[in-house]
């Protein structure tokens, strides 16, 4: 990741969210509620540890927001709303902020939240002995000496982040950041009980031991099988949380989730890829397919290093990008209102304008007779074909859009593309040691600015699986940490991007899902899908 | 015989010990790493889980260590994957689940694959021979993963009786499915062995002598027929006890039971090496008793074989 120092996100006003109203379970007056609020959620078989510091893919990210609470939430559409803390202020750099860490804040032991809480949480997150996968997000998101601790340089007590007294935390950023509180909502971000965690070690997460300040308490946690969560009566908004009960359910499966919705057991589960129509015809108030911050997009290896001479040449790359026929892709592959994409950055990224780049401006037809013609240019033809190699990982809808393309290639240009399918260790493997030709990959944004996407194409960026390097997207890069409005730098890094043709994107993610109709609530416009279990309820049907 | 029990016992230790050092050397040479995800770790943070679990010592340490632990503290290490339990707690978990539907496989399989079998050898040819054949060859025919889903939608979505997952602590609406989806090809497989030795020995010379002698039906099978028949089936039942007790993932997968199944696929995904190697040793402990277990049985059943 890189580290930039400076980044305003436009449309995002942070003046006006210095006291922002609660947000919950917003039940309309009159309605009729369900007598059994219990919520049911399908899992993948990953809930690897309920540790806030620990936590690193979407699913335990539910549970964990679930149990316990962080300084800020977000409501429905992503917009930060008062947690743990009622208020902050800030300096006017935006260098400084200070929490005011609510009252009646308690954790499930009836300890208040104290303002240390939140220091011992942060400083664990990024201790060496922690060995958190998330360390780095404090360093990314500025608060002082996060990188250094994490590298060992710098004892955990030199952490940008001090109790004032009990109840008020002062956060000391590295950079002028108008957006940091959007970035309280990340596990990472939680507070830990420190007595708890001392005296139990890593079993401190354990139902019989654990104590958390969320909506909800820990029950029961059975690898493979399902979490559960009860109300906290203890909970400060507790009078307006609704759902008494959280099952997270391990179905790994996603046809025997979808049988186990329609017979009732499950009141969310993803659709299989394809069948969506089906879904959405004959279950019209049940299927959902909404916006997600993925992007999915082949890498081209652009190393020295890599031996294919014909991916070296930018038109044999632009006729690639040119003939994949992505609404094909969309509308007969996937067929679960994917978006196509022709650049990187996901075109719901608060504060972004997507710049029109040629190849969308396009009709098929159009590109389909530019590729041909930059592909014999490029020397290649019926005697003397293009040879590539795709890699990707075992999953039916990878390998749908791998044949797909394969075949849009040798029908457009007459260029053979071997796919080759592999375990996703291997893939992540060869990927990222640059081992490859052409490889699958995708990308989801780790907070709301563009530059959770484009800092990918910085020469430096460790998660450069294309190893692209382009000088002046460098320099547009370091720009926009110190612009005042960055965003109509990352719009050029996105045309330059286009122009060298560094990846091809495929479409941009969309989640797709059913979901029980008695259900009210969920935040369908938050396009990175943090929802919180205390702002659901279920109506009677 | 206690001798031999003793013998083998010894023999099982060292064959425990190269099972680990090969599954070991088989997972440090695969690719990728359980720290690995479609986000490549900043390298400091990689040092820092890697120091954290040890991974940063000689491979030839790690080993040794490992052995140690379970040699001194009888301790599998932490996962890397569940980062908040040990594999001790992962297998104290996962394996009773799957003991309890492979157990009750093993007996609905054993029972039922048996009577189906000795009843198709004698009355072989008849409308009950093709019936319990036909059903034998059905249930090999459509493997667990087509039967699971067909169970659940039948009795989950149609019938609404019993519930399409979960383990529910082993309630037993919940252990009907897995254990169908589990026993059927097992129990096809036990009646087609059972049916075919149990006709082969009441064709043979032995049987004919009872019979002259006037022996009741019933007394020619159960005194005579049944044991020697059995010898067979009970090589197979071994390896098919183990099997059904260390768990199929498919089953665990489809019905959530939270069983050693899946927690080894998983784990061998995922690289998490402590846990792939615990389970590892957990089957193969379980494989070298399986066969011990055959081959004292054997003396029972056989009297020509003397140990």
């Amino acid at each position: 990741m890189p580290h930039f120092t400076k980044i305003l996100a436009a449309g995002l006003v942070c003046s006006t969210f210095l006291v922002a109203p609660a947000f919950s379970a917003m039940v309309p007056d009159g309605t009729k509620l369900a007598a059994d609020q219990t919520f049911r959620y399908r899992v993948l078989d990953n809930i690897n540890s309920l540790d806030p510091a620990i936590v690193e893919d979407v699913d335990t990210a539910s549970v964990v927001t679930s149990i316990f609470e962080g300084l800020y939430n977000e409501d429905a559409k992503g917009n930060p709303v008062p947690g743990a803390a009622s208020s902050y202020d800030v300096n006017a750099d935006k260098t400084v902020y200070t929490f005011h860490i609510r009252p009646d804040a308690k954790w499930t032991n009836g300890d208040p939240v104290t303002a240390e809480d939140f220091v011992y949480g942060w400083q664990r997150a990024v201790d060496p002995k922690t060995a958190s996968n998330y360390a780095y997000y404090l360093g990314l998101v500025g608060v002082v000496n996060a990188d250094d601790i994490v590298a060992g340089k710098k004892p955990v007590t030199d952490l940008g982040v001090k109790a004032v007294d009990d109840k008020t935390l002062e956060v000391h950023l590295s950079f002028s950041s108008p957006w940091f509180v959007k970035t309280l909502a990340h596990a990472t971000m939680f507070p830990s009980p420190k007595a708890v965690v001392e005296k139990f070690g890593v079993d401190w997460t354990k139902p019989e031991n654990i104590v958390s300040n969320g909506a909800y308490k820990l029950v029961e946690n059975t690898p493979g099988e399902r979490v559960v969560v009860e109300r906290n009566p203890l909970y400060w908004d507790n009078a307006h949380t609704v759902i008494d009960r959280g099952e997270f359910l391990t179905i790994n499966d996603e046809n025997q989730g979808l049988t186990r919705f329609m017979a009732g057991e499950v009141d969310q589960t993803d659709v299989p890829a394809g069948q969506f129509p089906a879904m959405k015809e004959q279950h019209p108030d049940e299927a959902y397919s909404v916006p997600q911050f993925c992007t999915y997009y082949f890498s081209i290896n652009m190393a020295d290093s890599q031996p294919n001479d014909g991916l070296k040449k930018q038109e044999v790359r632009e006729a690639l990008s040119l003939a994949v026929d992505r609404d094909v892709l969309v509308n007969n592959v996937l067929q679960g209102g994917q978006q196509p994409a022709y650049i990187f950055t996901n075109p719901h990224t608060a504060g972004f304008t997507a710049p029109t780049v040629p190849l969308e401006g396009m009709s098929q037809d159009e590109r389909d007779a530019m590729a041909k013609k930059l592909i014999a240019d490029a020397g290649y033809g019926p005697d003397h074909p293009l040879k590539v190699n795709y890699i990707y990982n075992t999953s039916e809808g990878h390998k749908k859009i791998a044949i797909a393309v394969s075949q849009m290639y040798k029908e457009k240009l007459g260029v053979d593309m071997e796919i080759q399918d592999m375990e996703f260790q291997t893939l992540l493997d060869r990927r990222h040691a640059g081992d490859y030709e052409m490889a699958r990959n995708a990308w989801c944004g780790d907070y709301n600015e563009a530059s959770t996407f484009v800092s990918l194409f910085d020469s430096k960026s460790e998660q450069n699986d294309s190893h692209y390097a382009n000088a002046e997207v460098d320099k547009l890069l370091a720009d926009a940490k110190t612009a005042d409005d960055p965003n109509p730098d990352y719009a050029k890094v996105e045309e330059q991007v286009a122009k060298d043709v560094a990846i091809i994107p495929i479409y941009f993610y969309s989640k797709v899902f059913m979901q029980n109709p008695a259900v009210k609530g969920w935040p369908y416009d938050n396009v990175e899908q943090i929802w919180y279990l205390k702002d659901l309820y279920k109506v009677a049907q | 015989m206690l001798k031999f029990i003793l013998k083998r016992l010894a023999v099982a230790i060292p064959t425990l010990l190269v099972l680990i050092v090969f599954s070991f050397i088989l997972m440090k040479v695969a690719p990728g790493n359980p720290f690995n995800g479609e986000k490549k770790l900043p390298k400091l943070v990689l040092e820092n889980i890697y120091a954290r679990y040890g991974l940063d010592k000689p491979e030839w340490r790690q080993l040794l260590e490992y052995v140690w632990n379970i040699v001194a503290h009888f301790d599998f290490g932490p996962s890397f994957q569940y980062r908040d339990r040990t594999v001790n707690e992962i297998i104290a978990q996962g394996f009773p689940v799957t003991l309890t539907y492979g157990c009750w496989s093993f007996v609905v399989a054993s029972v039922v694959g048996i009577s189906m079998g000795t009843l198709a050898a004698i009355r072989q040819n008849t409308w009950l021979d093709y019936f319990a054949v036909g059903i034998t060859i059905g249930a090999q025919a459509v493997p667990n993963f087509v039967m699971a889903p067909i169970l659940t939608l039948i009795f989950s979505l149609g019938l609404h009786w019993l519930p399409g997952g979960g383990w529910n602590n082993g309630a037993w609406p919940n252990v009907v499915m897995p254990v169908i989806a589990l026993s059927t090809s097992y129990m096809a497989n036990i009646a087609r062995i059972m049916r075919s030795s149990m006709l082969e020995v009441l064709n043979s010379n032995f049987i004919r002598t009872a019979r002259a002698k006037g022996l009741s039906g019933g007394r020619v099978l159960f005194g005579h027929a049944l044991k020697p028949a059995l010898l067979p089936v009970i090589s197979y039942l071994g390896p098919a006890l183990v099997g059904m007790i260390t768990g199929s993932v498919v089953v665990d997968v489809f019905f959530s039971t939270g069983g050693i199944g899946s927690a080894f696929v998983n784990s061998a995904l995922n690289r998490d090496y402590s846990t792939i190697l615990g389970i590892t040793i957990l089957l193969g402990a379980l494989t070298i008793a399986g066969n011990l277990l055959v081959d004292v049985l054997y003396a029972w059943v056989d009297p020509k074989i003397r140990y």
